[in-house]
């Protein structure tokens, strides 16, 4: 049955809860993310040409730390 | 004093969000310290909604207020209420009259301090109001240590993590973590945050972890803590360990999370047996 594939319903609390609680800590509104992924490909592409469709910009839990992944692929 | 017992003498109670337990944790966990030979005082801080006098059932006995203290209209002694069923429990009522504005931290902190030092009192917990405005920062003024009360639910954990970053900037260090009204069926088909997600999502040091208890809402309506109710419930088992373990004992965790795991739980709770 359907419901059965469905992810627990406490699997997607804890999910959302580290996201907004990651942006939180860090004081960044989600949509400010936009502006900063904007900001990087600016600085970035003073160095090698990046593609900005591609690039991906998250946080993410290591251990006890939280870290801010760019995910940038570089144009060949 | 144990080693692993909470050194904090003042201690706030507090949440971010409204009406997760603050109140009901209080009430009881100055009750079961008072009943472990504590000397003990309960301060109300939401100045305008006091509800600590009537949850303990003390609401006949109010004369004097917090404010009135502030403002010279009676000593501190004279707005203690003593609570006649467990030794060394008093009560300090919130103004019920006036706003949170009228509560000055510094005067506060000062009022906490002279409790500790000339009036005997080994612990204060302090009810803070929801928020996280002068009320919360008025509260936590005095405090050296927290116990922050969660609901294993989105909205509160997200702002019990707030709670946490405006604690610690303001150098209230020994925190800990109280999960109230957890579900442990809702746990198991997983339909709730359990136990091991709050504490891994919050960083927070756990010291309870009480489950939905419709004793709660019974001890209420009659103006009894749990802890003091001849009824045995699981909440008000819990809420005594939360006391012992303030204290220093290593009192185990319940265990809700195996199927059938409650009934090992109901024994835990009720001492191990």
């Amino acid at each position: 049955m359907f419901w059965r594939r469905r992810k627990k319903s406490k699997q997607q609390a804890k999910e959302r809860l580290q996201l907004v609680l990651a942006y939180d800590r860090a004081k960044l509104p989600p949509g400010q993310v936009e502006e900063l992924k904007q900001d990087l490909l600016r600085v970035l592409q003073k160095y090698f040409p990046t593609d900005d469709r591609d690039v991906e910009i998250e946080f993410e839990q290591r251990g006890e730390r939280m870290v801010l992944i760019a995910d940038i692929p570089v144009r060949s | 004093m144990k080693e692993g017992a909470l050194q904090a003498k003042a201690i706030v109670v507090t949440s971010g969000k409204g009406g997760v337990g603050k109140t009901t944790t209080t009430a009881n966990l100055g009750a079961a310290l008072a009943r472990e030979g504590e000397k003990v005082a309960v301060i109300d801080v939401d100045v305008g909604l006091r509800n600590l006098d009537v949850v303990m059932g003390l609401e006949g006995r109010v004369v004097f207020d917090l404010i009135d203290v502030l403002e010279g209209r009676c000593k501190i002694r004279q707005a203690l209420i003593r609570d006649k069923r467990v030794e060394n429990l008093y009560l300090l009522p919130a103004s019920q009259t006036r706003d949170k504005e009228a509560l000055d931290p510094d005067f506060f902190r000062q009022l906490v301090d002279k409790l500790l030092a000339d009036e005997g009192f080994d612990r204060i917990l302090i009810d803070s109001p929801a928020g996280i405005e002068r009320g919360f920062q008025t509260a936590a003024a005095p405090a050296q240590g927290a116990l922050i009360v969660v609901n294993p639910e989105v909205s509160s954990v997200r702002d019990a993590d707030r709670i946490v970053g405006l604690l610690e900037a303001g150098e209230v260090t020994e925190n800990r973590l109280i999960i109230n009204r957890l579900r442990p069926k809702m746990v198991q088909r997983g339909d709730m945050l359990s136990v091991e997600d709050i504490v891994e999502i919050l960083g927070l040091k756990l010291i309870g972890i009480v489950p939905e208890d419709e004793g709660i809402l019974v001890s209420t309506n009659v103006g009894e803590p749990v802890v003091l109710r001849k009824e045995r419930t699981l909440a008000g088992a819990e809420f005594s360990n939360i006391a012992r373990r303030i204290r220093g004992e290593d009192v185990p965790f319940p265990d809700f999370d195996d199927p059938g795991g409650i009934w090992q739980a109901v024994r835990r709770i009720f001492g191990g047996r």
